[in-house]
Formats: structure tokens, C-alpha cells, sequence
């Protein structure tokens, strides 16, 4: 009875089910449960079976994706308030994305299972729980197209900069005169950059990989 | 006293004091004028930095409006004249005209919350209201500065946030568009910092900096929040060519961007954000 009305306190101060009928609380907490995830701990992995959701509570999650022989990319960061995991609601129910507690992680989590019954079976519940998931669902999509519009420009990893600024020295120490640098920069970007002797024997390869291809096509 | 001339487009000479390297495609400048004179400005106004023979361009001032010793602008080097700029070091010169432009009415969000919005170099421009709100942090509720990059290498300014981020009298937050295992930090856009919260919607000024869609989204996000259009700010940027509203290159509908801005009320051209054309 304790953590009935426990549970029921954390669904009434977590901000996503703020507001929601008395009743139909009684029926989420019949399907809630505390959880506590430790640092590297995994709430859920891509591929499996989504077949919970979490009101996070304390700490933070980091939804990421797996790279072979490379650290995982973070995608997103979810922390105190938010929801995490939705393929619960969408067949066919797995996860697409790993979701692993970067600090210390108390969250309440849903049995997708017993929650899809109780929403079936009372449409009222369906559609409390689906107004909440819609609007968050439509804001990580819009998140996830800001973040692919790479709004910041080009940064760390294209190091567009270097290349110039070593053309620019060498054309400066090169030349002379009162605006030297100035005319050394004019004429800077003109200058094709030094090829290497790996991507001179690329090229000297293509070539002769070339006239084979269309004896083959011929 | 200023040592800048009374004919704005007479270029003033300027010696690089110190140039620092910020990331790898961005760096701050400390210039001084050659003639020994001092420089004031307002935080948010930008000068015209001329490269000798190469060109001008326009780049917000970055420095503490305090300091009149020195002139900093920090530039990331994408164009032909910014990576000029790059090239150069301490001891070289070049011209400056400026100081031109609108800048963040610091002054008139005294009793308020502040919040600062930056993201990517849009940082740089905000720095010297951050400097302005801090030498004068009792006059105002919450300060508040929320900053997105793109990734955590590209984060501007690393060891000064870390440094606000100290202090228990402003809340920071940073965010990056994506990041691996090692960063511990948050991942997202900046507009999700917005919507935690942290500040008093009704009486907050809010000032914005950044590329122009992620400003719109701050803005629209700034506003579900409760934040009022007429409380936030944003600084625009256009091609300005004379800065001081003659040439009308920076032309953005009815207004000058280089004499009118860059910085905006948002209420006053949230309209023209929507127009494609402009």
C-alpha cells in the first residue's frame, strides 16, 4: 500500500503525467514500477523487444548508437522529467536506439504490456497517455531535423582552416614587399594543395585500372 | 576618449596584441589602436576589420566593454578576408573602422531575469553582455546563459564557461548536436535547455545568438515558455559592406542590418523571419 502511494506521488510531480485524472493514475500505477540504473547500466538495447517506458527521475540517459570498434555516438541526452522509449507503442515494438545511464539513474518504469490492455480496454486511458506521447514524439522528430541541418558550420572535424593557413605562411615567407601577406593570400588559394605519394599512387592506379574496365564492357 | 576618427569609413590602424587559438577554425584577436588611444563600444556592436589588400569584413566585438585598453573579436575563418585574418599574428596590423551597430540593451533588463542563448560562434557576440550582466549581477534576478555546439570539440569559450558555471550566482548549460561515449554532458539541441526552464518567464529578457533557423526555433521555443516577443533579443547578420547604413548591402526589408541592428527586438521582424525571399 506504501508504494502504491508512493508511485502515486511520482507520477503526480513527474511533469508528463502532470494533471491526469485520479482514476486513471490508479490504473498507471498498476502497471509502474521503481527502478535504478547505475552508471553504464543499460535501460534498454537496440533490437530488443520494447516492452517498457521510463519516467526519469534523477540522473541522466544517453540514447545512442552502437559503432563496431568506435565509441557509441549520442544522439540524445535525456535527464530529470523527461520520458524515455516509445517503440513500446509502435508495432513492431523494438528498440531502435540503446539507452544507457550516463550518471546514477532513478526512473519509474511502465509495462508497455499491461499498459496497452488497461488502454485498450479503456480508450480514455489511450488517449491521456497518446496526448502526452504525441506532442514529445513530434518535438524529438523536430530536434532530430535541427540536429541533421548541422547548423554550426563546419568545426573540429573538417579543420578547413590549417590547410589554408599553412599555404598562406609559406606563400608569406615565400614573398616580398610592404603587403606581402596580403598578396601571398590573394594568390594562397589558387594553389592546389601538395599531393601526397599515397594519393599520387591512388590516382596512377585508377588510371591503369581504367582502360581495363572498358576493354571489359567493349 | 575613443582614438577612432569622425569619418566612419576611414580605416584606423590597429596592432594584433595577441592572437589565441579557440578551436580549430576560430580564433580570438587583442588589438590595440596603434596611435595608444583607448576604445569603447557597446556590447553587441560589431567593427568593419580591414586586412590590407585583402578586404573588409564585418565582425561583432567579443571583449569586455569595461576594458578600454584593448578591442578583442574572436572570428571563425571561413571566407577569403577571415582566413587572411587568420594567417596573421602578434605584432601585425590591420584596419579598423567601428564601432558600429545596435547593441543588447543590458541596461534597460535591470530588475529582470537575463537569459543568454548562444549557439556555435554566436557566443562571441553575446560575451560582452555576459561581462556587462556580471559586473553588475545584483541588478538583475537569474542569470541564465544556455549554449549549443556541434559537437563537444567545437565548444567556444570551454574554460570560461567553466568558469561561470562556477559560480553560484548563474546557471549554465551546455548542450552539443551530437557526441560520443566520452562526453558526459548533455546531448541535444538548444532549444530543449530552453524549454527545462530555470527562469521567470514573465519577467525575463532574453538575448540570442546564433545561426538565424536555430535563433527562430529559440525564439518560438522562448515564447511557449511564456517569455513575451517583445523580451528577446537576437543579433542578425547580413553581407555589410560600409556599416553604417549608406552602401545598403545588409538591405533586410525596411531596415539597414548594419545601422539598425544587428541586434533586433524580435517582436519587431519575427514576420520577416518567415519570408523566404529575404
Amino acid at each position: 500500500m506504501v508504494q502504491t502511494e508512493n508511485l502515486g506521488r511520482v507520477i503526480d510531480e513527474h511533469p508528463f503525467f502532470q494533471g491526469i485524472d485520479a482514476k486513471l493514475r490508479e490504473l498507471l500505477i498498476g502497471c509502474a514500477k521503481n527502478e535504478r540504473f547505475e552508471v553504464g547500466e543499460f535501460l534498454f538495447r537496440n533490437g530488443g523487444r520494447a516492452e517498457k517506458f521510463f519516467l526519469v527521475r534523477a540522473g541522466t540517459v544517453a540514447v545512442e548508437v552502437d559503432v563496431p570498434g568506435k565509441p557509441p555516438i549520442i544522439i540524445e541526452t535525456v535527464g530529470e522529467g523527461e520520458v524515455l522509449g516509445w517503440s513500446w507503442i509502435v508495432p513492431p515494438h523494438i528498440s531502435s536506439f540503446d539507452a544507457r545511464a550516463m550518471t546514477l539513474t532513478r526512473a519509474l518504469s511502465f509495462d508497455a504490456k499491461c499498459l496497452l490492455r488497461k488502454m485498450t480496454a479503456d480508450p480514455l486511458l489511450g488517449y491521456e497517455v497518446l496526448k502526452r506521447f504525441v506532442p514529445m514524439m513530434a518535438h524529438r522528430l523536430q530536434a532530430s531535423r535541427m540536429q541533421m541541418l548541422d547548423l554550426y558550420g563546419p568545426g573540429a572535424e573538417e579543420k578547413p582552416a590549417k590547410k589554408v593557413k599553412v599555404e598562406v605562411v609559406k606563400a608569406v615567407k615565400a614573398s616580398k614587399g610592404k603587403n606581402r601577406k596580403a598578396d601571398a593570400l590573394l594568390a594562397a588559394p589558387e594553389k592546389p594543395l601538395k599531393a601526397t605519394k599515397k594519393a599520387d599512387k591512388l590516382k596512377k592506379a585508377e588510371k591503369a585500372k581504367a582502360p581495363k574496365k572498358l576493354k571489359k564492357a567493349g | 576618449m575613443t582614438s577612432m576618427p569622425k569619418d566612419p569609413m576611414l580605416p584606423v590602424p590597429f596592432r594584433i596584441e595577441r592572437v589565441q587559438r579557440e578551436l580549430s577554425d576560430t580564433f580570438t584577436m587583442e588589438m590595440v589602436p596603434k596611435d595608444g588611444g583607448a576604445f569603447s563600444f557597446k556590447a553587441g556592436q560589431f567593427n568593419m576589420l580591414y586586412v590590407f589588400g585583402v578586404g573588409e569584413v564585418p565582425i561583432s566585438i567579443s571583449g569586455d566593454p569595461a576594458d578600454r585598453s584593448k578591442v578583442v573579436h574572436t572570428t571563425r575563418a571561413v571566407g577569403a578576408v577571415t582566413k587572411a585574418l587568420d594567417a596573421l599574428k602578434a605584432g601585425d596590423e590591420i584596419g579598423v573602422r567601428g564601432p558600429f551597430g545596435t547593441d543588447w540593451p543590458v541596461e534597460a533588463a535591470y530588475g529582470q531575469d537575463l537569459v543568454f542563448v548562444a549557439g556555435g560562434v554566436g557566443l562571441a557576440p553575446l560575451r560582452p553582455a555576459i561581462y556587462q550582466a556580471m559586473a553588475n549581477r545584483e541588478r538583475f534576478g537569474r542569470v541564465v546563459v544556455l549554449y549549443g555546439a556541434r559537437t563537444p570539440e567545437d565548444i567556444l569559450f570551454k574554460k570560461e564557461l567553466e568558469r561561470w558555471r562556477g559560480r553560484f550566482d548563474m546557471d549554465v548549460a551546455v548542450t552539443v548536436d551530437r557526441a560520443t561515449g566520452k562526453w558526459s554532458g548533455n546531448v541535444g539541441v538548444v532549444t530543449k535547455l530552453v524549454a527545462r526552464g530555470g527562469f521567470d518567464p514573465l519577467h525575463t529578457t532574453a538575448f540570442v545568438c546564433g545561426p538565424e533557423v536555430m535563433m527562430r526555433y529559440v525564439a518560438a521555443e522562448l515564447e511557449k515558455k511564456g517569455v513575451a516577443r517583445s523580451s528577446v533579443w537576437v543579433s542578425m547578420e547580413r553581407n555589410m559592406k560600409c556599416g553604417c547604413g549608406l552602401c545598403g548591402h545588409c538591405q533586410w526589408g525596411p531596415h539597414f542590418v548594419c545601422k539598425d541592428g544587428p541586434v533586433f527586438r524580435f517582436d519587431r521582424i519575427a514576420d520577416m523571419f518567415s519570408i523566404r525571399e529575404l
